[in-house]
């Protein structure tokens, strides 16, 4: 017994597809989630004591429970509270929400890594509190979160094959229903593994290159 | 109300059980240097950060050019928060120099000092850089204006940082430590930047441990002392003999470093 992709290769119509919805959910739900973690953490450094611990709780919870058994929770037990989401919503959700956890993490860093005498020139010159974020703030905390947020987007990307458990049609679901139906499912594995990871590499490229372009002032010489 | 730049009446500031600034009560005279001098932990830091509204005092009150500064009383005499529109107001005419100078690292010299144009006074970008090169060459950095922070020397971020609070053409500048940070050869051109500011008749509170600065730039010195301000005077009187004993205790430490010809 050989391998043999042609098998395979005959389906690409399906199999395209499948790659299209796991790039639109992971990169819809990475940026869903960087967004939430950002909020998150900024309502964590600006919103008082109790906001502060109250947020706390969720984050916790929901880093120290696996991805799969939240999703499983969304999907089928949504239903049970009067939320009841196709597959596609539920999945897009479930993996906003588990980044966005890891996310707040690493833009509370982020925050905490930016001198406050920087915010506090920028207090005293009459700065708005969104003008210190968006001028001082964020670009200052960009070269320390973009190496953990690129990591994170890796990990999202990777757990997006565990909606195929919800049947969000993405390509671990698809390449499984078609190596099945075609007796080539290790082939249909080696092929998906080689596209997770050029993917994976892409976002490693895709951060370095921000990287480079955001440290010019740090390595600037006189 | 009062006529001078500033006025701080009673002000308390504690931290938890510990009382920094006990009841202290001054007047900052327009168009005068101002210098507050005494020892490490003796609340001259904490009372400049208060002029500027970055510590909030526990009791008393500081007056900006007659408008009070982050508190006001109510009708029933309550006292509250002023609005964040109303802090803004007030704390635009004060210019705030550090010992950290705290540029932001992510912007160039003249990125540094037009950035409070742009977004606070909403000029246009051209607009914003012209002006805050006419600052730029006052402290002498016209050459400099395209150097990240990173590229400069600590005496040349300081005048990039003292160009910014000028920017927006303050009324009142203040200085913490302005030279503490720096080597001793670069204390010189910074300096000489104050100095070059007093002379044109701005008004002045600066926290120093140069003494000799104090002496001579200073119109008038206040010493503080575990959070109680002890006297204000004109330097001539302070250092005139004999002086406050506890004065005199400071200073001798300046002497058992042989710097001051002062002293």
């Amino acid at each position: 017994m050989g391998f043999d992709f042609n098998v395979i290769l005959s389906k690409q119509d399906a199999l395209v597809s499948g790659i299209a919805m796991t790039v639109f959910v992971w990169v819809v739900g990475t940026l869903a989630a960087a967004l939430i973690g950002f909020i998150v953490a900024t309502a964590r450094r600006y919103g008082g004591v109790i906001v502060d611990k109250a947020l706390t709780v969720p984050i916790e919870v929901i880093r120290g429970t696996p991805f799969l058994v939240q999703l499983f929770l969304l999907y089928f037990g949504g239903p049970y509270i009067g939320l009841s989401l196709d597959a596609l919503p539920a999945g897009l959700l479930a993996l906003s929400i588990y980044g966005a956890a890891y996310f707040a993490e690493i833009f509370r860093a982020g925050y905490q890594s930016v001198p406050p005498g920087h915010v506090e020139a920028a207090e005293c010159l009459g700065f708005t509190r969104i003008q210190i974020i968006r001028n001082i703030l964020l670009p200052e905390m960009a070269l320390l979160v973009i190496p953990p947020s690129v990591n994170m987007a890796i990990i999202l990307l990777k757990e997006t094959a565990l909606l195929s458990l919800i049947t969000v049609p993405e390509m671990t679901m698809t390449a499984s229903a078609i190596g099945s139906q075609e007796y080539a499912f290790v082939e249909a594995m080696v092929l998906i593994a080689l596209v997770y990871w050029v993917l994976v590499e892409l976002a490693g490229v895709l951060g370095r290159f921000a990287e480079k372009k955001l440290s010019r002032y740090r390595l600037a010489k006189a | 109300m009062s006529d001078n730049a500033i006025s701080v009446q009673h002000l308390v500031k504690r931290f938890g059980e510990t009382t920094v600034l006990d009841d202290i009560s001054l007047e900052i005279p327009r168009g005068q240097v101002s210098c507050l001098i005494g020892p490490s932990g003796s609340g001259k830091s904490t009372l400049l950060r208060c002029m500027a509204f970055l510590e909030e005092a526990t009791d008393g009150s500081i007056f900006i050019e007659g408008a009070p500064l982050g508190f006001v009383y109510d009708g029933a005499g309550k006292r509250q928060r002023q609005s964040a529109t109303d802090l803004r107001k007030v704390r635009s005419q004060i210019g705030m120099v550090f010992q950290q100078f705290n540029l932001w690292p992510h912007m160039t010299a003249l990125g540094n000092v037009s950035a409070a144009l742009r977004r606070v006074r909403r000029m246009s970008k051209a607009e914003a850089e012209e002006k805050a090169m006419v600052q730029l060459r006052k402290v002498g950095l016209e050459n400099r204006a395209g150097h990240y922070p990173s590229q400069l020397s600590g005496g040349q971020q300081q005048r990039v940082a003292i160009a910014r609070s000028l920017a927006l053409e303050p009324k009142i500048m203040l200085f913490d430590e302005p030279t503490s940070a720096l080597d001793p050869e670069l204390t010189g051109e910074v300096l000489n930047v104050m100095r070059g500011l007093a002379s044109e008749g701005m008004t002045m509170v600066v926290v120093t441990h140069e003494i000799g600065f104090a002496a001579t730039v200073g119109n008038q010195i206040s010493f503080l002392d575990q959070g109680k301000l002890l006297f204000t005077d004109a330097p001539s009187k302070v250092f005139a003999k004999p002086r406050h004993p506890r004065l005199e205790q400071f200073l001798d430490t300046y002497l058992d470093r042989g710097a001051s010809t002062l002293v």
